[in-house]
């Protein structure tokens, strides 16, 4: 599959679209349908794509392992640190009103980090069971053939 | 200004705590970080019981959206009895966690241990405080799915087994839950507990309801090991981190029961469904066979750890038996066990641990003789067994008092008897663990043994502690029991 | 006829219900009785999303000119429930990759006979 040259040029042409539908669902989702989640999953499916079509190496290339482990983390700490600087501003967990100037600014600020957080995550998480499960088997037998020239 | 904020902080602790552990993946400073969110919320149990006994119920508003519309955080004296229970039992576990897994997992898997640790608290403690039907099942999947990689990361290949069991059974659990939950959305138009008590009485004669009832049963009987459903709990015990196994023996099931009492006699009690359906009577029936049941069955078991898990099957048939009366005298007794059971078995697995430490094998066989070469971990097991049967001075005398009180207050004489029965079987399979330790030569193996490190040693000497004292003072422990029983009986009508 | 087919969206959900149940104790594979927890939790979503749709109801955004909405509530409760189900496949998988690995069979009975031993 990797040498076929019709789909490495389609996958690169559609890697920009995909990328770019990733950042409009995302930066929709406080006033229409979308969201950090839609969005963190289409982010995902572009790296996937293009380990699915160049290997997996390259894709690590592009997006390393210890990246998307720390990303994991990170976006749920975005996430439930937006509600803890609700509370020391004084209103209760995870309202965002006094984010902003106004209750409607806040609202927006807060929504959109929130999600930003959810998308880090998801992003982050699609990537690392690709990862792990598309790169068992390559650790497997790299395993094997360390051991097979040990003995 | 924090004091208002202890309801959402109680939850958000831990769970800022998981991440961090996960980002800095030091073994040392995940420990670090696990210590201090669990004893922070401890802390913030402690203070959030004061509140609540001096104010009564507390409603805290997530996101500042006025319940029923947005998500309640409700404490009032019955889950902030659950809430003690499960920090308190978690702060004196974790702790002991440090010298075991630095000897087993590398700084990454370490700090991920942690991380787990950390996210099953964190949902654990989301069960019990929130006042939103469908916030339970998120927080349940939570701890689950934290808990199910806990348990994979035993040191037998059969925990794999174990936590993948774990997972079907668990999962199909929830997903009744979600079910019920579903179909009483569907009815009332609501999701809100409080909410949905006032409102179920009006269609509490239609079908979806009951269809409901069932599913709930059903799915939280799964969560909580009750008997016949309790077959994915002794592996799981048996084969996870001693960590783990202490941690989920002490809290999760206690959880779920916690979960039972609330679905059962606050959402459905005004519904007259105790007397319309033959749901107490079941219950009743099921506890005195997994009394008796699992308790035959932990005698023939070889490995100890997974003894002492069918030993909590039967412990649980204790408290379910207990709430099965529907007074307060029952649930009183049940709240009362739930507190000393959850004390008593994360003791035993955590001395358990010790030995597993020292020993690699908890293997009835393998432990001839370790009385003599662990003789304070042995003690604490011996103290802790006679917790479990009920003896007198041990705090499990108390919560068998009140059930063979409730029960005589119910005129169930023959149940007085069962209960005293089922106690003698207790007996057999802690005087197996005895004889053997004690009784016989010590083995090759053991003889070089030495006692468990300090930092073992201490916390699991806490639990031992707490067995004793809450058998001689119960003001506190069957105190707050009562109060958060007559709470819930006067849900019932 | 038309009632059955008023009722649908639940017959369906029953369908799922009941076939996710059967494949997870009928399979003796551990990745087959995985598909079949997926599909019975998909029984759930459809359960929660069929009575948040309200006939001639749009997307939940108040704008003029609309006046009936569908709930959107569901959408939420079922997009976390997509989660948390996508969550735990994805643990069961990665369970049952390392149940291959210590075992060398993802078969239920092999793996219950080879810890007999």
């Amino acid at each position: 599959m990797r040498d076929t040259v019709i789909l490495r040029v389609v996958v690169k042409v559609l890697l920009p679209a995909i990328l770019m539908f990733a950042l409009y669902v995302q930066f929709h989702g406080e006033y229409g349908p979308g969201g950090g989640f839609q969005a963190g999953v289409a982010a995902a499916a572009a790296v996937i794509l293009y380990g699915m079509v160049f290997g997996i190496a390259e894709a690590r290339k592009v997006v390393p392992r210890s990246i998307v482990n720390t990303m994991i983390p990170l976006g749920v700490l975005i996430f439930a640190g937006t509600g803890v600087v609700s509370i020391l501003l004084g209103e209760n967990y995870l309202d965002y009103t006094p984010l902003g100037s106004k209750p409607a600014k806040g609202q927006h600020l807060g929504i959109l980090v929130v999600e930003f957080g959810v998308f880090v995550t998801v992003a982050s998480t699609m990537l690392a069971i690709f990862y792990v499960f598309g790169g068992r088997a390559d650790e497997a037998d790299e395993k094997a053939k360390n051991e097979e020239g040990g003995e | 200004m924090l004091a208002a904020h202890l309801p959402a902080l109680q939850v958000v602790i831990p769970l800022m705590a998981a991440p961090l552990c996960a980002i800095f993946r030091r073994g040392y400073l995940g420990w670090l970080i696990a210590v201090a969110a669990n004893w922070f919320a401890f802390a913030a149990a402690i203070l959030l019981v004061f509140r609540v006994l001096e104010e009564g119920t507390i409603s805290y508003a997530m996101g500042g959206w006025v319940p029923p519309i947005g998500i309640e955080y409700r404490v009032d004296i019955i889950n902030v009895f659950v809430l003690l229970v499960v920090t308190g039992v978690g702060s004196v576990i974790i702790p002991f966690a440090r010298a075991g897994t630095a000897a087993r997992f590398n700084n990454t898997d370490q700090a991920w241990f942690y991380t787990m640790y950390l996210l099953a608290l964190t949902g654990l403690l989301g069960v019990t405080i929130t006042g939103d039907a469908f916030n339970i099942f998120v927080f349940l999947e939570i701890s689950s799915l934290a808990s199910y990689v806990m348990i994979a990361m035993g040191r037998d290949r059969r925990a794999l087994t174990a936590a993948y069991q774990y997972l079907i059974m668990g999962t199909i659990g929830a997903t009744f839950i979600v079910l019920g939950v579903g179909m009483l959305w569907a009815m009332t138009g609501t999701l809100n507990l409080a909410d949905l008590a006032e409102r179920i009485p009006e269609v509490s004669d239609t079908r979806p309801v009951l269809v409901a009832l069932a599913f709930l049963t059903v799915g939280i009987s799964l969560k909580l090991a009750l008997f016949p459903l309790h077959l994915w709990l002794p592996n799981a015990y048996a084969y996870a981190p001693a960590v783990a196994s202490a941690f989920l023996a002490g809290t999760a099931t206690k959880v779920a029961i916690y979960l039972f009492v609330r679905i059962f006699y606050t959402v459905f009690g005004g519904s007259g469904f105790f007397s319309t359906t033959p749901l107490p009577e079941m219950f009743l029936v099921l506890s005195v066979v997994a009394m008796f049941a699992a308790s035959v069955v932990a005698v023939f078991q070889d490995d100890v750890k997974r003894m002492f898990a069918y030993s909590s099957v039967a412990q649980i048939g204790f408290i379910t038996l207990g709430i099965s009366f529907v007074t307060e005298a029952g649930l009183t007794a049940a709240m009362v066990h739930l507190f000393n059971h959850a004390i008593m078995k994360a003791g035993i697995f955590l001395m358990l641990g010790a030995i597993m430490f020292r020993l690699a094998s908890v293997q009835i066989d393998d432990l001839a003789g370790i009385g003599r070469k662990m003789p304070i971990t042995m003690a604490g097991i011996v103290i802790l067994g006679l917790g479990l049967l009920g003896v007198p001075g041990t705090s499990g005398f108390i919560s068998k008092w009140w059930l063979v009180l409730a029960a005589l207050e119910n005129g169930h004489w023959w149940l007085v008897a069962l209960i005293v029965l089922a106690s003698l079987v207790t007996m057999l399979y802690v005087g197996r663990v005895v004889e053997v330790a004690y009784f016989r030569e010590p083995s090759a193996k053991v003889a070089v043994m030495r006692e468990a490190p300090a930092s073992m040693l201490i916390p699991a000497y806490v639990l031992v502690l707490a067995t004793i004292y809450f058998g001689l003072e119960t003001n506190w422990s069957v105190g707050l029991a009562e109060q958060a029983a007559a709470k819930l009986m006067s849900a019932v009508y | 006829m038309n009632e059955f087919l008023a009722d649908l969206n639940y017959w369906v959900t029953i369908f799922l219900l009941v076939g996710g149940l059967y494949i997870i104790t009928a399979h003796g594979n551990m990745v087959k009785k995985l598909v079949g927890l997926a599909i019975f939790q998909s029984s759930v979503y459809l359960l929660f999303i069929s009575p948040g749709k309200i006939l001639g109801g749009t997307a939940p955004i108040i704008a003029p000119g609309f006046d009936v909405y569908s709930n959107p509530l569901p959408h939420v409760l079922i997009l976390t429930a997509i989660v948390v189900g996508v969550a735990t496949i994805a643990l069961g998988l990665a369970i049952v990759v390392r149940i291959h690995e210590a075992y060398g069979t993802i078969e239920d009975d092999e793996v219950h006979d080879l810890e007999a031993d």
